[in-house]
């Protein structure tokens, strides 16, 4: 018993480039963000060498709102919500520099003891695949009430009262508690996996592209769901997706990210219709236009570069169609536009635009 | 649109699968035809049987009951070595391009395969030639011929799907999802991939989807499927702007629109898609139907042509059609 405290009091290991903050920084932050990540870098060590997952993102949040996370497979979204939550598998991961605060706590130099209580309570995660994120052998009740029991003080009768409540709220009758997973549908899968990520009120709740395994019509009710007991509970929220569509919907702002570094940010407004890194125009450009069936589709070409051996310039730069002699040896930095909306990209250091200097079709 | 033959007509085709709860009716009646360069679009939701009829109409599944023709030819009453040189004008590209490629031959062999199963190219040499071809063909670059799947991103994998697909110079496709297991950005590399070959090859196809965004860039005509049933079928921009049944016109709200203006009213359908086990004779979509009247909860609707092409198959369309008529 006395060996598992010691344990729990520890502190994962930290790499030194990851400075601690001082406890009035802490309030500082808090006091305005929920979300606060500054110049984030994770790597992972593997057999082929050292791959650069994430390399420095900045972001905040503040409370309430919602910012959409939005990239292709690979492009580190995924790494970036499990770093705020500190669960990158080390080995083989490491998170070697950067400073993340969630909710006010500084989560990269928290005892695992601290993490725990930390997790579940004032940050959840909604997995992106309900098929795999549940336990097959749980009943939901019992894993929903798990989450509950674990935090809060209450008895294993109130916990379970309580499981049932959020199955309610997320649409799902009360008294299939005692179903197993296998039992519910795809869409009622991921009800349940949200009510688990639920369960506790938490301030922060981070969205792992929880629709992506779901059809469109049961897309619909989940994300208007989402946004309802959001509303309800003022949660602030990150939701990752490669969906523009569903960007629109949901978010208040946006962040594009690319090999690890978000290229361009901004409010909805910013992105949508103020369109400036070629990436984020060339993601607009490949989707297939409702409106207008005619038109060809304007793919990016290429493909992602291998995050184990990233181009020294611009991340961006094999695939881009305005790529300039400056693009292929140094990285670009950031350049506001407005105070919301910041682009890192080249073309605007030289006074160039993407398109024919003119603004893009939204 | 041009006026070619017709190339392939389904007639009343069911495919029942027995379980232990009882008959799963995954596809209850279904007729389509579709002429010869063109592209048919089945839409609907997990379940709703339509990754079974494209099975079916390649006899990859045996139907219940039903007629396929293709070319002219029943060919459901093939035999089992006539079917497999029909399969040489008749393939499939499949979903998950992780799962539908053998993970230990190269690409060269898989891209081989269907030639050397149907005996179309004896010497090795011409073999290696035509593989080449077809690499070019899909944009897959030379240097990979030797590659295992593992090794290649998923973009890469689903084109060389469509090289095997090709390689016995086939007149029709079914495309099974080809895109929803790619990126934005690699998806739209590959529809117009498909786009082009299909100009250049004269290809019919089959496009199997979720997502109508999808087959509107692509399809002439759309098929939308609920229960193993055809709900609304359409030339494709009459079903965008005039959706008739009350799922078709769900469905198309439902799509996530990457645009901050023109918002539109959202349906939003409650419950989930029901059982196709023993299904009772009432309209399949009346529970979920934000309209659903008495009748719908009566009889079964069937698909009538409410304008020329378009069909529905909905009690409430047909209902207000006749008043319509009545006020004349």
């Amino acid at each position: 018993m006395g060996e598992k405290k010691a344990r729990r009091m520890k502190t994962p290991k930290v790499s030194k480039n990851c400075k601690p903050l001082t406890a009035e920084e802490l309030r500082e932050i808090s006091d305005k963000y929920a979300v606060y990540i500054k110049d984030l870098h994770v790597a992972f060590d593997t057999q082929d060498g050292c791959v650069k997952a994430v390399n420095g993102v900045n972001m905040q949040i503040e409370k309430g709102k919602t910012l959409g996370l939005v990239g292709e497979t690979g492009a580190g979204k995924t790494t970036t919500g499990l770093a705020m939550l500190n669960l990158i598998q080390s080995p083989p991961g490491q998170i070697t520099a950067g400073q993340i605060v969630v909710n006010g706590q500084d989560v990269l130099h928290a005892s695992l003891k601290e993490l725990e209580n930390f997790r579940g309570k004032d940050v959840s995660m909604i997995f992106q695949d309900p098929m795999t994120s549940l336990n097959p052998v749980l009943t939901v009740g019992d894993q929903i009430a798990e989450v509950i029991s674990y935090h809060e003080n209450c008895t294993a009768k109130e916990a379970e009262e309580k499981a049932k409540e959020i199955l309610e709220l997320v649409g799902i009758p009360g008294f299939r508690d005692k179903d197993y997973p296998h039992q519910f549908s795809g869409g009622m899968k991921q009800r349940v996996v949200i009510a688990i990520a639920l369960a506790c009120s938490p301030s922060v709740l981070i969205a792992d592209e929880p629709t992506t395994a779901l059809d469109v019509t049961i897309q619909a009710q989940v994300l208007e769901m989402m946004r309802e007991l959001k509303q309800k509970l003022n949660t602030a929220m990150i939701m990752i997706t490669h969906d523009l569509g569903i960007v629109a919907e949901t978010c208040d702002e946006v962040s594009v990210i690319y090999a690890g570094r978000i290229v361009e940010h901004g409010t909805l407004v910013d992105i949508f219709e103020h369109t400036r890194h070629p990436y984020t125009e060339g993601l607009f450009n490949s989707l297939p236009d409702v409106t207008n069936r005619t038109a060809k589709l304007k793919p990016i070409r290429g493909l992602m570069p291998d995050p184990s051996n990233l181009p020294e310039g611009c991340a961006f730069c094999p695939r881009c169609n305005y790529a300039m002699e400056i693009c292929k040896t140094k990285k670009p930095q950031k350049i506001y536009d407005s105070d919301t909306h910041y682009v890192e990209c080249h073309l605007y250091s030289c006074g160039r635009q993407i398109g024919d200097g003119g603004e893009m079709d939204a | 649109m041009r006026e070619g033959k017709i190339l392939l007509e389904v007639k009343d085709l069911k495919k029942y699968f027995s379980t232990p709860k009882g008959m799963l009716h995954a596809v209850d009646g279904i007729s389509f035809s579709i002429k010869e360069g063109e592209t048919l679009g089945i839409v609907g939701e997990s379940g709703c049987g339509k990754s079974t009829t494209g099975r079916v109409i390649l006899r990859l599944l045996e139907a219940t009951e039903g007629e396929i023709f293709f070319d002219g030819k029943d060919i459901r009453a093939l035999s089992k070595h006539e079917m497999r040189n029909m399969r040489k004008e008749m393939q499939i590209i499949f979903q998950d391009p992780f799962s539908s490629l053998d993970p230990r031959k190269t690409v060269s062999e898989i891209i081989a395969e269907p030639l050397k199963i149907n005996k179309m190219i004896r010497n090795k040499e011409e073999r290696l030639n035509r593989v080449l071809e077809l690499m070019e063909i899909v944009g897959l670059a030379e240097r990979l011929i030797n590659a295992y799947p593992h090794e290649l991103d998923g973009g890469r994998r689903q084109r060389i799907g469509i090289a095997r697909a090709l390689a016995s110079n086939p007149k029709f496709i079914v495309c099974d999802e080809p895109v929803s297991a790619l990126d934005v950005s690699i998806q739209a590399q590959i529809l117009n991939l498909m786009d082009e070959l299909q100009e250049k090859l004269g290809l019919t196809y089959i496009f199997i989807t979720h997502d109508l965004s999808v087959v509107n860039h692509f399809a002439d005509n759309i098929a939308v499927m609920y229960l193993g049933k055809l709900v609304e079928k359409a030339p494709t921009e009459e079903l965008f702007e005039s959706p008739l049944h009350p799922y078709t016109q769900a469905l198309l709200s439902a799509i996530p629109v990457p645009n901050l203006r023109n918002k539109k009213e959202r349906i939003l359908l409650r419950g989930e898609i029901g059982s196709p086990v023993n299904p009772e004779p009432i309209c399949r979509f009346a529970n979920r139907c934000p309209m659903a009247k008495e009748i719908c909860r009566s009889c079964e609707a069937e698909l009538r042509e409410i304008k020329p092409g378009h069909f529905v198959a909905c009690h409430l369309v047909e209902m207000s059609e006749q008043q319509k008529m009545e006020v004349r």
